[in-house]
């Protein structure tokens, strides 16, 4: 605190392009892990929605079996969807986003940063919790290694797009409902391209193809979605 | 800078005039109801009395000429939808954003005649109202879509954000479109391939596909006619406190 402000750090922090990605990675994990309670309920909601299938259509277990690629699909899909209404939510509030917008750093890294952060907490802890809710729906063994990875390649794309709808609405109130009608068409084909795997793997059926295509969406998101996130902020931030 | 202002044609810059592209709609606009209505009349006669019937779907092909243009003009007024956002992205065109949000509502209208149409031509033909296909579905989404924009565009209070964040949403909602364009060709499914192409002669007889052009020639200008009947509503409704609206109302 005692340092004279001059433009050294400043200088340092402009050579190291990765250093700022990597610094709004590290804030924003940091951010997320202070505040357990938004880590814990995608999760818990993902189980919840998953354990309300048998309970709303039958308990049979091949009839759960051939419904399981779908619902935890569907599942995942969801939580995801209802976590990223927060994804800029406190920045916006308290002030952060609009210095973030002011700063002569590339947009673009620093929302790729946030959005990487958050799906490291909510992408992945699903991925890892799928192969659980596949053993509760009776998905068939040869099925995980297809479930997991489809998850894997296919969440990021979901962090990737849910973030277009969190930054359109991010000035709305409302923005939590109105958020779904945006983002939810967006996510169908990467739903039918990741429960189509899923459904290959657990037939025996070569599953290349399909996460060929979810790996191809994944990198037109991250190489598209950021440009339309960081325009989407501008334009809610200045309106 | 001089060059770059040369880089679009004159008209380009006169439209974003609200007040030019409002004389310029009310010039056009008789032109293309009347076109629109003729083509439409024409067209629906011939194709429901004079047309041959299908040797296999005998009279309940004839929805066809409701059906196919209608799918054709909900794509490309979502085409339209998110050339004119981006315009008035790029160049903060007022009337570009008039153009995307008219465009709006009109492409969730025909989106919904196309899915309703098809359902009704699909009872009969493959004996189901709805069947979970790779285009009835991601048309379903380009319905959805508009519907996303359309909701959207109303949460926001400001028109000019309103515009830009629509705009942007238009604009990420594009890469439906080849899916929808390609469903057919991609995926091995129900629905049948694409009836008229640019490049190759349709498989119908002439006596079939002449009125069915006809059709879509027609609903092409219904669109038009639709489309400047709102800009030209929008217009008036945004530029309400300039000085040439108040002397139009005056002489009303």
């Amino acid at each position: 605190m005692n340092n004279p402000v001059t433009n050294a750090r400043l200088e340092s922090v402009e050579k190291g392009i990765m250093a700022l990605f990597w610094a709004v990675l590290k804030r924003d994990l940091l951010l997320a892990f202070r505040r357990r309670s938004d880590l814990l309920n995608p999760l818990i909601f993902f189980l919840m929605v998953a354990s309300l299938f048998p309970l709303g259509i039958s308990p049979e277990p091949t009839f759960l079996a051939q419904l399981a690629p779908g619902v935890v699909w569907v599942g995942a899909l969801l939580a995801t969807l209802l976590s990223m209404d927060s994804l800029f939510r406190s920045d916006f509030d308290d002030g952060t986003l609009e210095q973030t917008l002011l700063s002569p750093q590339p947009l673009f890294l620093v929302v790729l940063a946030k959005v990487l952060a958050h799906w490291m907490m909510t992408g992945l802890p699903l991925t890892l919790m799928a192969p659980l809710l596949g053993v509760m729906l009776f998905l068939p063994a040869e099925g995980m290694w297809g479930l997991i990875v489809s998850l894997l390649l296919g969440t990021p794309t979901l962090s990737l797009v849910g973030a277009i709808g969190a930054a359109l609405t991010v000035g709305l109130r409302k923005g939590g409902v109105l958020i779904s009608l945006l983002v939810l068409p967006l996510y169908i084909p990467v739903l039918i391209f990741g429960s189509s795997a899923v459904q290959a793997a657990v037939t025996g059926l070569p599953l290349g193809g399909y996460l060929a295509l979810l790996g191809a969406m994944l990198a037109l998101g991250v190489v598209l979605a950021p440009l339309a996130i960081a325009a989407a902020l501008r334009i809610s931030v200045s309106g | 800078m001089a060059e770059n202002k040369k880089w679009m044609p004159r008209w380009f810059y006169q439209m974003a005039s609200p007040r030019w592209c409002y004389d310029f709609t009310g010039k056009l606009l008789p032109w293309f109801a009347v076109a629109a209505a003729l083509l439409l009349a024409a067209g629906m006669v011939w194709a429901l009395a004079f047309a041959p019937a299908d040797y296999q779907q005998g009279n309940s092909f004839r929805i066809i000429y409701i059906h196919v243009p209608s799918a054709i003009l909900a794509q490309s007024c979502y085409m339209l939808m998110a050339v004119a956002g981006a315009i008035g992205l790029i160049w903060k065109m007022k009337v570009a954003d008039m153009v995307a949000k008219a465009c709006a509502p009109i492409g969730a209208t025909v989106a919904i005649l196309a899915l309703a149409t098809g359902a009704i031509w699909g009872k009969p033909t493959w004996g189901a109202w709805w069947v979970w296909d790779a285009r009835l579905t991601s048309m379903l989404i380009l319905l959805f879509l508009y519907l996303g924009v359309i909701a959207l565009h109303s949460a926001i209070e400001s028109e000019a954000t309103a515009a830009q964040a629509s705009a942007v949403l238009a604009l990420v909602g594009l890469v439906n479109i080849p899916i929808i364009k390609y469903s057919v060709e991609w995926w091995n499914t129900l629905h049948q391939p694409a009836t008229f192409t640019l490049t190759e002669r349709p498989a119908m007889p002439v006596e079939m596909w002449l009125p069915l052009l006809v059709m879509v020639i027609g609903f092409y200008c219904f669109f038009a006619v639709s489309l400047m009947l709102r800009v030209r509503n929008e217009i008036l409704r945004r530029e309400r406190r300039a000085g040439w609206v108040r002397d139009l109302l005056q002489r009303v």
